[in-house]
């Protein structure tokens, strides 16, 4: 595909940050400064960065527990995701999600979810607000391939498409539903089959080419924006984490990890652009250089952050009345 | 001073109809969801009058009015409608999905349990669910045990959701008003067998406050407590205990979250007796609790143990002479309150 400078840098500068997010969430996590459990999004970055370098303001998206990347992708601002993450008062829900619940409706992210196909049902109901409010926005569905296996997938698959809502279903298959092999707990090979089954388009991707996933998540975002209905994308990935910090993956095998790791999409993108003549190493090394600045100060936020006053334990609960 | 509203007879299913009718069009982000509530998709036959309106035909006519962009029926999919509801509310709608039987909320618990009352509270306060879900409640119908459970202690637990229950026609166009203006998930639980009870009905706007109780007999012997069908039975064992000299005091709840403690402690703290009569199970029920809220609220009040009046801890059950014995009942209100009282 035709690809630009500019389009190559900032899916590097989208991909890194989430790398470097995850790996510094990964260290203090093991370190216990991080409460509760975290889901670690690192090997799938292709995926977000890919599909959300397409959306525009407005558009929104769901996502799932492993939801960092995807907040990053669609703008979150990541000290207050870091202070989230940390339980102070200056996170993004103000301490009270944590990193299964992190979210900011202003940017569109309408929440990670600790209810694995939790999205689904949520992503129609976005878009048929974006279609009764005549928004000509777009809503993005990610999910697992464990969630591929939940009733409201389905429903929701149907849903969107008798009533041909502007939402994109993309399902990151990275291998696994915690410790199950979707060889197991998938009938068929490819999760894109399944559009059939519903009467829209389905499509597989390599995950972890950011430019593949770039591509097709254009065309099922264009598709859907025109009004002609939801689109289900399959990105094949792959997490080079457990499925929770603290899993000791078992199920995976040395030669899985080594090959997955091999086929990176950070190094993959920046190999190819550098030999394609699209942008040089130092234009990469200088991305490197911000981005980790930008995490030090996420966690140096997040730090020096107060943690929520005791009296904000029920508040929030309810919204006053509106009319 | 009151104000004096013109009023007219209506059903309960038409006090119902009128609030959506007045509120989608006063608002044109509300919406309606739900299995055949504007009925006949794509019939051609059935787009004019013959649309059916829901299954017991409450939302008749609105799709004439409003189109079915804003009446919607959908496929039997309450996870994804009920969670698609949840999604629009997140995104500026008000949206009405209507849950047929509330024994259904098996198939889509997830949206209510997990979604839209925890987002507001999980986001810092950051998003609002300005969503009601109708619901049928209750026994009579001789619907049997999955078609005719009471299950608004199961909503009422979970905190980020408001319950509503109204007895009579004025108070379901005015509660579901407010609940569509409350900004808050609201379960609005509507008793099957009211839906041809008649009452009058405030014409034009008309807004009862969500988390009042009415009194709605006054009384300085015994306070009868009840909600939705129960609310009504209460009434009626009132007018059977005067005749035996007991005066009794009715509260009907018209909410069940949050619930409004002080009309109920304030009404015992004056009649220091209580009977509580509620359709749902027993354990960990509605009944219970206020038992539970006034023995540790106003216990000095009370010169008699609380009478529960409650079904017993079984499914609803089919045959006639079962499921009579299983529901309240005014005679079984009277007999709690004669046995409260002493008497």
């Amino acid at each position: 595909m035709n690809i630009d400078r500019e389009t190559v840098l900032k899916l590097y500068e989208t991909m890194v940050t989430i790398r470097d997010f995850e790996t510094r969430v990964k260290e203090e996590f093991a370190r216990g400064r991080i409460p509760g459990f975290v889901h670690l999004y690192a090997g799938e970055e292709a995926v977000a960065t890919g599909v959300c370098a397409s959306l525009r303001e407005g558009d929104t998206i769901t996502s799932t527990h492993r939801g960092h990347g995807h907040c990053i992708a669609k703008g979150c601002d990541v000290n207050g995701m870091m202070a989230e993450i940390f339980g102070k008062a200056t996170g993004l829900c103000k301490g009270k999600g944590g990193s299964m619940h992190i979210a900011d409706v202003s940017k569109g992210m309408l929440g990670a979810n600790g209810i694995v196909g939790g999205g689904p049902p949520l992503a129609c109901g976005a878009a048929l607000s974006a279609r009764l409010q005549g928004t000509n926005t777009v809503c993005v569905c990610f999910f697992g391939d464990g969630a591929a296996e939940q009733g409201t997938f389905h429903e929701s698959l149907n849903l969107a498409a008798i009533w041909k809502l502007p939402v994109v279903f993309v399902a990151e298959n990275n291998g696994f539903a915690e410790s199950t092999p979707v060889s197991y707990h998938c009938a068929i090979e490819n999760i894109a089959d399944r559009a059939a089954g519903y009467g829209i388009p389905g499509a597989s991707v390599d995950g972890m080419d950011v430019l593949a996933v770039y591509e097709a998540a254009q065309e099922a975002i264009n598709r859907a924006r025109k009004g002609l209905g939801p689109s289900l994308l399959e990105c094949k990935t792959y997490r080079y984490n457990g499925h929770f910090e603290g899993d000791q993956q078992l199920y995976k095998t040395d030669e899985l990890q080594q090959r997955m790791i091999e086929h990176d999409a950070i190094k993959n993108l920046r190999e190819t652009a550098i030999q394609q003549g699209l942008a040089t190493a130092q234009d990469f090394d200088a991305i490197d250089a911000r981005v980790q600045q930008k995490i030090e100060d996420a966690v140096a936020f997040a730090d020096r952050s107060p943690y929520p006053e005791l009296s904000e334990v029920d508040t929030d609960v309810y919204a006053v009345a509106v009319s | 001073m009151a104000v004096q509203m013109k009023t007219k007879t209506v059903t309960f299913a038409e006090a119902i109809n009128e609030a959506i009718r007045l509120e989608m069009r006063r608002n044109p982000r509300v919406i309606l969801m739900g299995e055949d509530v504007a009925g006949g998709a794509t019939l051609e036959h059935l787009e004019d009058d013959e649309a059916w309106g829901g299954v017991f035909g409450v939302t008749k006519g609105l799709v004439q009015e409003f189109g079915r962009e804003r009446i919607r029926d959908t496929p039997i999919s309450e996870s994804a409608y009920i969670g698609a509801a949840v999604g629009a509310a997140a995104t500026g709608m008000v949206p009405i999905a209507e849950l047929m039987f509330c024994s259904f909320i098996g198939s889509c618990m997830d949206s209510l349990l997990n979604q839209s009352s925890k987002i507001r509270y999980m986001f810092g306060g950051k998003a609002s669910i300005p969503m009601v879900v109708r619901t049928i409640i209750g026994g009579g119908f001789r619907a049997a045990a999955q078609h005719a459970q009471t299950l608004y202690p199961i909503f009422a637990h979970i905190p980020g959701l408001k319950v509503v229950a109204a007895s009579n026609p004025a108070d379901a166009k005015g509660l579901l008003t407010a609940a569509l203006r409350d900004g808050n998930p609201v379960i609005f639980c509507e008793h099957i067998a009211l839906y041809q009870v008649k009452g009058e009905m405030p014409e034009g706007e008309y807004v009862v406050p969500i988390g009042k109780a009415a009194i709605t007999r006054e009384g300085k012997d015994i306070t009868l407590v009840g909600v939705s069908m129960t609310a009504r039975h209460a009434l009626a064992a009132a007018e059977e205990l005067a005749k035996d000299g007991i005066d009794a005091e009715v509260v009907d709840l018209r909410t069940v979250s949050p619930l409004d403690e002080t009309t109920i402690l304030n009404s015992v703290a004056k009649t220091g007796r209580l009977v509580v009569a509620d359709e749902s199970n027993p354990m960990c029920g509605l009944a219970t609790y206020i038992a539970g809220i006034v023995a540790s609220k106003g216990f000095s009040s009370l010169h008699a143990p609380v009478g529960l009046v409650t079904p017993p801890h079984s499914p609803v059950p089919f045959s006639p002479v079962l499921e009579d014995a299983y529901l309240p009942s005014p005679e079984k209100i009277v007999a709690a309150a004669r046995a409260v009282s002493g008497k």
